[in-house]
């Protein structure tokens, strides 16, 4: 049995549909990335399983339980966490109410205030300043951190490296092997492919709300890819 | 010497504008929703008190410790099972939910109490008074109002401040859907901030039973001094709210003094000169919509 099984998804918005029958199983431990290209359907799926969207209750089941219909702040407590795009940090609050907000649904686990601290020595120096007034990749650093203090069995991470320099996308994803070696599961959507491919075990292509491509990175030739990517034959 | 004594009379009524104020601040701050319905639920706060006050012969003051936790548990259910279902489509939804609901609160009130105007007897306390100096005094309720309004500000702050739960309200007030990922029940919320917006309510309507008559259909009046408490305040600033029922209070008792029949203009006049000069209120809060 897998941690995270999505079997058959579909989503829509209003008359639109999102996702076509999309089924994906994600493995305690593994790094998966999910690539595709813009409006793929990426981020409507990283919210269906963080439970901002809703689907048929089977449609995902995480470590055995039909998760589909719950909504996020339950799901929250079982061990999904999601770093949303655009980053989301709470701007009135600081930098650590944001953490502090994490923290709020008390799940046990490894990650407290002083280890986000230690994996992102940044966000220390900052902890009294307002998130609105941090720069892009604090912000970032500050979702992700946010993100930790649920003490997440499993890591969802929507293109954490959008608009930001390449130099800082390098320090987000240095500290990712911290965050892997306590054993959180880790998904990981990017347009970036260099970037996700580069650290995932297994990889998902989405085109137009299916999936097109799946494999292990080094089994995944570039034409592959390129075809799975932008429908090519 | 009598401006200076309608000066002092218009800063204690500010605390009985902020009390007003602070509830409908409260919701729009944390749900951007405009409570319609918040004058008329007051003055159900007096009637509540009216009521304990008449068949049990409890000083109201005293019964403000009932009235209190009736009004925060029918501020939760009332968030509940109907205000949450009109959020997410737009601001209509909640606006008309909160009108109608004022309209069906008045007519219950106007059923049950007749239009008859009520009055709440606190005894000693309404009559006494501080003298300043030989021309000059301070009645003991309008300051002990003010004084309420004072602390129930400060504690409200220290709770967003320093508590995890105030934390998650003002989260939810930046970002209800990131809320959720916080583990963060958005509804939950919404429902503690309408039942501390109602608890603060029902204090105020006490006061306003006791300070004067009241009657079923003086909701409106109410909600229009919390709004221009709220706006020349600043919308979403606690602070800013007490300063600005000061300066309505201030403005009215002062107009007063000119002319009788300008108590409520001059006060009309001061918030119409604010909302032309300072649209977004003297203490705006940062990054408010």
């Amino acid at each position: 049995m897998s941690l995270l099984e999505v079997e058959a998804l579909d989503q829509f918005y209003r008359d639109f549909q999102a996702l076509f029958g999309v089924s994906l199983r994600v493995d305690e431990g593994e790094i998966v990335a999910i690539i595709g290209a813009n409006g793929a359907g990426k981020s409507t799926f990283l919210k269906t399983v963080a439970g901002l969207l809703r689907s048929d209750a089977d449609a995902v089941r995480f470590d055995g339980n039909s998760v589909g219909g719950r909504p996020a702040y339950r799901r929250v407590s079982m061990g999904i966490a999601l770093v949303p795009e655009g980053r989301r940090v709470f701007p009135s609050l600081s930098v650590e109410e944001n953490l502090r907000v994490g923290g709020f649904g008390k799940r046990p686990g490894w990650w407290n205030l002083r280890r986000v601290y230690e994996s992102f020595p940044l966000l220390s120096k900052l902890s009294t300043r307002p998130a609105a007034l941090l720069s892009g990749g604090e912000q970032q650093a500050l979702a992700i951190g946010r993100a930790l203090m649920t003490n997440p069995r499993m890591l969802l991470m929507d293109e954490i490296s959008l608009g930001l320099a390449p130099i800082i996308v390098k320090q987000l994803y240095q500290a990712i092997p911290a965050i892997v070696a306590e054993g959180t599961t880790l998904v990981i959507v990017e347009q970036d492919i260099t970037q996700a491919l580069g650290i995932a075990h297994r990889a998902y292509c989405f085109l137009e709300g299916r999936v097109s491509l799946h494999g292990r990175p080094a089994d995944l030739t570039r034409d592959q890819i390129r075809a799975a990517y932008f429908g090519w034959r | 010497m009598t401006w200076v004594n309608a000066m002092v009379q218009g800063v204690m009524l500010g605390g009985l504008y902020a009390l007003f104020a602070t509830g409908l601040s409260l919701i729009f701050g944390v749900m951007r929703v405009v409570n319609l319905a918040h004058g008329v639920l007051t003055i159900l706060a007096a009637f509540i008190a009216f009521f304990i006050v008449d068949h049990t012969g409890l000083n109201p003051l005293v019964a403000m410790a009932i009235v209190v936790p009736v009004m925060f548990t029918i501020g939760y259910v009332l968030q509940r099972l109907l205000i949450n279902f009109t959020l997410g489509s737009g601001v209509l939804p909640p606006l008309l939910v909160t009108f109608g609901l004022a309209v069906v609160i008045e007519n219950i009130l106007l059923k049950v109490f007749s239009a008859d105007s009520r009055g709440l007897d606190a005894g000693r306390i309404e009559n006494v008074s501080i003298r300043l100096t030989s021309r000059l005094a301070v009645g003991w309720l309008p300051l002990t109002i003010f004084l309420v309004a004072v602390v129930l500000l400060v504690a409200m702050q220290l709770f967003f401040d320093r508590t995890t739960f105030g934390r998650a309200l003002r989260a939810t007030s930046d970002d209800a859907e990131a809320a959720q990922l916080m583990a963060i029940d958005n509804r939950h919320v919404y429902a503690v901030a309408m039942g501390l917006a109602l608890g603060i309510a029902g204090v105020a309507g006490v006061f306003v039973g006791v300070r004067t008559t009241f009657g079923p259909l003086e909701g409106p009046v109410l909600l229009i001094f919390a709004f221009e408490a709220v706006i020349i305040g600043g919308l979403g600033s606690l602070w800013g709210t007490l300063v600005g029922g000061v300066i309505l209070g201030v403005a009215q008792t002062l107009g007063a003094q000119l002319a009788p029949g300008w108590f409520q203009l001059s006060g009309h006049l001061v918030f119409l000169a604010v909302l032309a000069v300072r649209p977004t209120g003297l203490f705006p809060r940062v990054g408010a919509v």
